[in-house]
């Protein structure tokens, strides 16, 4: 068989994988399915990297992705109303109104795809593409990355304090030199 | 497999990430709606570097700041989440209205 064909059989299954889990997200009974449907859905997009010759982006998608959805999987039986998909779960708000709009943006965004003039490609990939963005990320894009990582430091920080119950200006109360209150009965309990 | 199959690929799954986002009363699926729709863009991200500039790093480097940007979502999305589910048992969108009006 034609290299062709194989690529364009193997592309078609994975878009369909991604687009056909991606709307079981929201259609299946419990969190944890859907946490899971996504990361299929990941799984299926970092396979179309692979196709586009992106090696190294393709598995970072995957590896990435299949731990987010590890770490959401635990938010979601933390937060979640149905944990084990065992009733019907329906949570929706105006769902007509939704689904008239993501059909609208469909239709728009795919007319544009269909329908505008491209530009023609511009030289060919290079043997080594990862050997591309290494250099890239540490040579013409590095202000990029020192970006990303000027956020991510702030990220954790933020988030950190937006999720802790008490910070350390809040241990105790507002003054900083209170210690423990000296209870007759010790561990917290009681006025 | 074409420029024009990838991006109505991409378009399909930013429109159903949209749908979710839109639709879903609780807030962690909201995310995950917002979650669908970066996973478009980078599949348009990558089909347009392979298809118009392969020579340049640029569609890559677009492709690591998208993922990126899907975990910063994430963290502090959950990190909102726990915060108002301590100051006032919020957990659906419909709730959360202190800002409202």
């Amino acid at each position: 068989m034609n290299e062709d064909v194989v690529t364009t059989v193997v592309f078609v299954l994975l878009a369909l994988v991604a687009v056909g889990f991606g709307f079981l997200v929201f259609r299946v009974d419990s969190m944890a399915r859907a946490t899971f449907a996504l990361a299929v859905s990941f799984v299926a997009v970092g396979g179309i990297l692979l196709l586009l010759d992106l090696d190294y982006l393709g598995v970072v998608v995957v590896v990435m992705m299949v731990m987010e959805m590890a770490i959401m999987a635990v938010f979601m039986i933390a937060y979640m109303m149905n944990p084990a998909g065992l009733m019907p779960m329906s949570m929706y708000h105006d769902k007509p109104r939704a689904m008239s709009i993501a059909v609208g943006t469909f239709v728009v965004l795919a007319g544009g795809a269909l329908l505008v003039d491209w530009p023609e490609r511009q030289g060919a990939p290079p043997d080594d593409v990862t050997e591309q963005v290494g250099l890239g990320i540490m040579g013409s894009h590095m202000l990029v990355m020192m970006g990303i990582g000027a956020v991510i430091l702030s990220t954790i920080v933020s988030a950190l304090v937006l999720a802790s119950a008490r910070s350390r200006y809040d241990r105790l109360g507002d003054d900083l030199k209170a210690r423990p209150a000296r209870d007759p009965i010790r561990g917290g309990v009681g006025p | 497999m074409s420029l024009e199959a990838l991006l109505v690929v991409a378009a399909a799954l930013i429109a159903i990430g949209l749908y979710g986002a839109l639709s879903q009363q609780s807030i962690v699926m909201l995310m995950m709606g917002l979650e669908l729709m970066l996973n478009g863009v980078i599949v348009a991200a990558a089909s347009f570097w392979y298809y118009v500039a392969p020579s340049r790093p640029d569609g890559q480097v677009l492709v690591l700041v998208v993922i990126s940007a899907m975990t910063i979502e994430m963290a502090m999305g959950f990190a909102v989440q726990t915060a108002i589910f301590r100051a006032g048992e919020v957990e659906l969108t419909d709730e959360a209205t202190e800002l409202s009006g």
